[in-house]
């Protein structure tokens, strides 16, 4: 530990124990998400008599994780965990590696065997810090109690500040028990660690002299405008209300500008629009503001919008030059840089190109409707599902959670989304099974609010028991099930990529799904009628607790548009057509 | 040292996602890590190397501020420009990670290179290996009538030079620190 005091602080004897609680509490944490064990029962017993601290107890330990991001997500603030040693840990090993992708907040501790007992293949016994090493932000194993406050506040800060993202903390039992000195947050400084909030004028400047010059600009804009706080997407409306400029996101960052917005290009991508995909293909100026230049996003590196210009907004400096060599690096807050590049633009009042003819042309793209589907009269098509789900909900500003897979990106791009933190879905690391824990966070930190998990009958097994979770707190989460009886994406591309050749993706023994609601205590309701729907999702919503929606939708839909992996933003393959050829080489990415 | 991964661009793309760079030249470089002496920095490090497919030639570290835990890690990899500005800032989001120097880059790096050589032979040989030592301006450290430990210090290059040396005269092992690394002047890092 190198931690040093600043200044004298409030210093008081307890256990280690006590202080984790005083910790947490010093810290403003109001809920938090565990399970108890052998090497974290004294933990437990402190917990035991502070009441203000809302304890959920989840079924599984990769639920707490995943409920901690979907508070912290919802939030904005830091999802707390609390595990014990060993399976504990290693269960939680998903969710860390998740909130390391998606930057989000989150502490996690665990508890390890005591001191002199590590190192011997203890009872509950793993290696910790050596596992979350390469998948948390930072971790720690806590040996003296003395270290333990400053440790938890250093964890917070370092979880909570620059690219955000998950902190370890392993606690040995016998420091548990041990008594020691606490000391509070106000006393705590890490040297080595301080993120680049500001941004280098110079740059702000260049980036201004491009928009002022730009005639096919496009904002590009990802998760960090979302992880920056809600006033980076006030700004960034700002920012695009005095330039006219229009706006893509990545999957992380729907709801950091307004989806019912006139220049909204929707989602970029793989499975993003027509027209987002193009103007990002034809673009002259692309302003990339806290997104990391995905895979998914990108497609073909080589053919990534060949003929713009460049800006990254990142508070990551590797994420710079890390995929796609850009013109203007900016390392700073996106608050603050965007912040910055409104007042550059403030100077620069000579005329700018007119974008007339450049939103002329995507106009042209958006023309071709690329989400359209034929509907039916017999079968509940999922984006149909999808688009009343939403035309039902949108008054109640709900908050979306998402497993992985079709039904994601369905939700993606036929739920519409006009205000951030309100879409929690793990993009990322594509964690089956994330959807209905986060729900279960999500509802926690807003109890009156509507709170649904569009999932699939497939993902939604990883985490099925965390329904239990729900009842148990009385969360009336709502899950709603596009239920095609196949791991939906894995079919589509074994149809598209690997002749149809369907290897193990179709799942022989399905759950009765409205039983099993039921046997865990909550609600359950089935639809496979489109002229039921209405009534059904209706239904759904007015019940007060939690509900499983089985869904039956249309089994063999394919989610589309669809850049298939290795091509190009312009290639991509659309609803009515078929038939695009996928490389020998495109087979090969994931 | 080297974790076998090799550099994207040298055994072709390694992954699906190194589409990019390709074109672009592999150059060996020496990195001065600073970093706060806390249990398990060296393993982040080294795990940040191996789980992002970079390459480790050579690496030594050891505590060199007692008072404040500083250590020093110096690590000599290889990569293309792309690659090499990738590790700079993959090290520099490791938390207890203050400073990388790129001391190659520098122009003002000296490296140096300490080995300790065992040498047996007897007869002719055996004063051929001595005669080689002083003219490289080895230590002897350790002599039995059979045998030599040589402990020369000095660039990479000019060990193994005497090394290959040596292998006709008796050698029988070899130890070496690795790079070490300091900037020339009277400037810090």
């Amino acid at each position: 530990m190198t931690v040093k005091t600043r200044k004298k602080t409030e210093t008081r004897l307890m256990t280690g124990a006590e202080m984790v609680i005083e910790a947490l509490r010093e810290q403003g944490v109001d809920v938090l998400f565990g399970y108890p064990g052998g090497a974290v029962l004294p933990i437990y017993d402190a917990l035991h008599s502070a009441p203000e601290l809302q304890h959920v107890l989840v079924r599984h330990e990769q639920g707490a994780g995943h409920a901690a991001e979907g508070y912290a997500r919802s939030t904005g603030k830091c999802g707390v965990a609390l595990v014990t040693s060993g399976p504990g840990a290693t269960n939680m090993v998903t969710p860390i590696t998740d909130a390391m992708m998606d930057s989000i907040p989150m502490v996690v501790i665990c508890g390890q065997v005591p001191t002199h007992l590590i190192g011997t293949d203890a009872f509950q016994e793993a290696d910790t810090t050596g596992i979350t090493r390469s998948c948390a932000k930072h971790n720690y194993l806590v040996t003296d109690v003395d270290q333990l406050a400053r440790t938890i506040h250093e964890a917070f800060h370092i979880a909570t500040s620059g690219r955000p993202g998950p902190v370890v903390i392993d606690v040995p039992k016998d420091v548990q028990f041990a008594n020691g000195t606490y000391v509070g947050k106000d006393g705590v400084h890490k040297p080595t660690y301080s993120p680049r909030i500001q941004p280098q004028p110079e740059a702000i400047a260049a980036a201004a002299d491009l928009i002022t010059r730009a005639k096919r600009p496009v904002l590009y804009t990802g998760g960090g405008v979302i992880n920056s706080g809600p006033r980076a997407s006030e700004l960034l409306r700002q920012l695009q209300k005095e330039t006219g400029i229009p706006v893509t996101s990545t999957l992380m960052g729907l709801g950091a500008f307004p989806a019912s917005h006139k220049d909204w290009l929707g989602m970029v991508g793989m499975h993003g629009s027509f027209e987002a995909n193009n103007a990002m293909h034809d673009c002259d100026l692309m302003l990339c503001v806290g997104a990391r230049f995905d895979d998914r996003v990108t497609g073909r590196i080589d053919a990534f919008s060949p003929n713009s210009k460049k800006v990254h907004i990142d508070i990551d400096p590797s994420s710079i030059n890390k995929i796609v060599r850009v013109d203007v690096p900016i390392v700073a807050d996106c608050a603050a840089a965007l912040d910055a590049l409104i007042a550059a633009l403030k100077l620069r009042t000579g005329k700018r190109p007119d974008l007339k003819p450049w939103k002329a042309e995507i106009d042209a793209w958006r023309a071709r409707r690329c989400f359209a589907y034929e509907n039916s009269d017999t079968v509940i098509k999922p984006q149909y599902a999808i688009e009343r789900l939403y035309a039902l909900t949108k008054d109640r500003n709900p908050y979306i959670t998402t497993e992985v897979g079709q039904h994601q990106m369905w939700a993606a791009q036929f739920f519409h989304f006009d205000q951030p933190n309100h879409w929690m879905t793990s993009g990322g690391l594509g964690t089956m099974g994330y959807g209905l824990p986060a729900a279960v966070g999500v509802q926690c930190a807003h109890p009156d609010a509507l709170v649904i998990d569009i999932a699939g009958e497939a993902s939604i097994q990883m985490m099925m028991q965390e329904l239990s979770t729900a009842v148990q707190h009385k969360l009336p989460v709502k899950v709603f099930i596009l239920n095609n009886e196949w791991m939906g994406m894995v079919r589509q591309w074994q149809e598209l990529l690997h002749g149809e050749r369907y290897s193990h993706s179709y799942s022989q023994s399905l759950p009765d799904f409205v039983k099993l609601a039921e046997a865990m205590g909550g609600h359950g309701l089935r639809c496979d009628d489109p002229k039921e729907l209405d009534a059904k999702i209706l239904e759904m919503i007015e019940i007060d607790g939690p509900v499983l929606f089985d869904c039956r939708v249309e089994n063999t839909e394919n989610c589309l548009p669809m850049i298939p992996s290795g091509s190009a933003h312009n290639e991509m393959i659309l609803g009515q057509i078929t038939g695009n050829e996928i490389g020998e080489s495109g087979r090969k990415l994931v | 040292m080297s974790d076998g991964s090799g550099a994207p661009s040298s055994a072709g793309p390694k992954s699906a996602y190194f589409l990019a760079h390709q074109d672009e030249e592999v150059e060996r470089r020496t990195l001065a890590v600073l970093v706060d002496n806390e249990p398990g920095v060296l393993a982040r490090v080294v795990g940040l190397f191996s789980g992002r497919g970079y390459n480790i030639d050579s690496l030594t570290v050891a505590e060199v501020d007692e008072s404040s835990h500083q250590s020093r890690i110096t690590i000599v990899t290889q990569g293309t420009p792309h690659i090499l500005e990738q590790i700079e800032a993959q090290l520099l989001r490791l938390v207890p990670v203050g400073e990388v120097v790129d001391i190659t880059k520098s122009k003002r790096g000296i490296e140096r290179e300490l080995a300790l050589i065992k040498v047996a032979e007897k007869g002719e040989k055996r004063v051929e290996a001595l005669r080689i030592a002083q003219i490289f301006r080895a230590n002897v450290i350790d002599t039995t009538n059979e045998s030599f430990i040589f402990e020369l210090t000095g660039a990479s290059d000019k060990i193994s030079q005497f090394v290959e040396l040596m292998r006709p005269l008796g050698l029988v092992e070899v130890s070496r620190t690795g790079v070490l690394s300091i900037k020339r002047g009277k400037e810090k890092g």
